[in-house]
């Protein structure tokens, strides 16, 4: 990388930051790791730099994140870690409690209805599936369109609208009646 | 399929919550939440529920130890890979000049009311929505430019396919008529490549057929018109703007596959269609 490449690199990342750490912070739901992974994913990102093509770099920086807050989200399951945060609550105050990332394999918005106090919208949104909670915090809280969810979560545009609907379900509570999510549109 | 007959409805209300339905269908939309109690209610709840989303949910900015940490290791990455010219690195060739910023390609459109056909096409659409349309192709070597061109510019949404088949029965003879030619159609759905329908193009001075097939998520487009006796010496393989290309001959038809595939299964897609 010239200086002149790290420049760019440095013009086109720096500016996403802000989202990059958000994005895995809401995935990993620890400060500390949060960090690490967001190092790791910019460290990935300079390595890629040759092959981006253009486009919208948030998202494709956001992919990287996102991969990356995977990786560790299963090295920590393999590993029996639980979060600092349960036991520290972070520098900036209130933290959510770390609430584990539930198997997608179960049917976790239903049981999540019933035991979740669903008074406090953060933590109902921490509680939910990840592959749930990153299509809402892309969302919500960074305004991604579905196109670039969809690229930045690596699955169709319909199962990204499928999954902010279950996403909101749950979060809004049951609504009776409605049939399966998943799968209608993918 | 879902067993719930409202649930595409409830979808297209939360796109149009979202801001994702172009004007005509968030009109028709909202056409519609006026004379349905139970869909009003549910745009309510759904514009509620974004509202407390917004206030209560907090956003988590990167720190500015952060911020340092990370100029930092992009300073020492650059630090260490001096002299340049690692070979690590690809040197695939990068677009001249893109539009920048966000959302560069514009908003997804869904297809009006015709909900359930965007369904098999969908990865389609998003692999089109995803590039970069704007793509400046390298000077020289004209035809593979052009096949490249053609092939982005047929992802854009709307230009794909003039005919929707994955049947080759219906495909070939839709051929019939527009051109002086009757362009070889095969299916190869059971070799993973299934094809996906066929398109009217112009290239090389003469209009053409490209056939569309899928692998996954990504999209091949196959050119084929005729040779004319006329040899081409250009390159049987490349690549262009990260698109691999692989031409050959056959019976007095030139062919070109162009796509995103990685170049493996790309020639797998080819040596598939020459031994079908």
């Amino acid at each position: 990388m010239t200086m002149a490449g790290t420049m760019d690199f440095e013009q086109l990342v720096l500016p996403h930051l802000d989202a990059a750490h958000n994005l895995a912070r809401w995935l990993v739901a620890d400060a500390t790791l949060a960090e690490d992974v967001v190092q790791d994913a910019i460290l990935r990102a300079l390595n890629y730099f040759g092959t981006y093509k253009g486009g919208d770099a948030r998202a494709w920086l956001l992919r990287i994140v996102r991969n990356n807050a995977y990786t560790a989200l299963s090295a920590r399951k393999r590993s029996g870690m639980t979060s600092l945060d349960t036991v520290a609550p972070g520098a900036d105050g209130e933290e959510p409690p770390a609430l584990q990332v539930p198997d997608p394999a179960d049917d976790p918005e239903a049981a999540l209805v019933h035991r979740q106090d669903l008074a406090r919208l953060d933590l109902a949104l921490a509680a939910l599936p990840v592959e749930l909670r990153e299509c809402l915090v892309l969302h919500e809280l960074e305004d991604l369109s579905y196109k670039d969810i969809a690229q930045v979560t690596g699955v169709p545009i319909g199962t990204v609208m499928s999954r902010l609907w279950r996403a909101r379900r749950a979060l809004s509570g049951a609504k009776p009646g409605c049939g399966k999510a998943e799968g209608a549109v993918a | 399929m879902s067993d719930d007959p409202c649930f595409e409805l409830r979808l297209l209300i939360q796109a149009d919550v979202d801001g994702e339905l172009a004007p005509a269908e968030a009109a028709r939309v909202g056409a519609h939440v006026e004379t349905c109690p139970a869909c009003a209610a549910l745009q309510a709840q759904l514009v509620a529920l974004a509202g407390r989303i917004c206030r209560e949910v907090p956003y988590h900015p990167a720190s500015d130890a952060l911020r340092d940490a990370v100029r930092a290791r992009i300073a020492a990455a650059s630090a260490a890979a001096q002299p340049e010219q690692s070979a690590q690195v690809v040197p695939l060739p990068r677009p001249a000049r893109q539009f920048g910023g966000q959302r560069a390609a514009g908003k997804f459109r869904l297809p009006g009311w015709n909900f359930s056909a965007l369904a098999p096409f969908g990865t389609g659409f998003a692999l089109a929505a995803c590039i970069a349309l704007v793509l400046v192709l390298p000077r020289g070597n004209g035809l593979p430019d052009s096949v490249v061109a053609d092939h982005i510019r047929a992802l854009q949404p709307g230009h794909l396919m003039d005919v929707v088949s994955t049947d080759q029965h219906t495909v070939k003879p839709w051929f019939d008529g527009r051109l002086d030619y009757a362009p070889p159609v095969k299916d190869l759905k059971t070799q993973g490549f299934p094809l996906a329908g066929g398109r009217l193009d112009y290239l090389a001075d003469r209009p053409i057929a490209a056939l569309i097939y899928q692998r996954r998520q990504h999209l091949i487009d196959l050119y084929v018109w005729p040779d004319g006796g006329h040899l081409d010496h250009g390159p049987t393989e490349g690549a262009r703007s990260g698109y691999n290309f692989v031409r050959w001959s056959h019976d007095g038809m030139t062919f070109w596959a162009v796509s995103d595939l990685d170049a493996k299964e790309l020639a797998d897609f080819v040596r598939l269609w020459q031994a079908a």
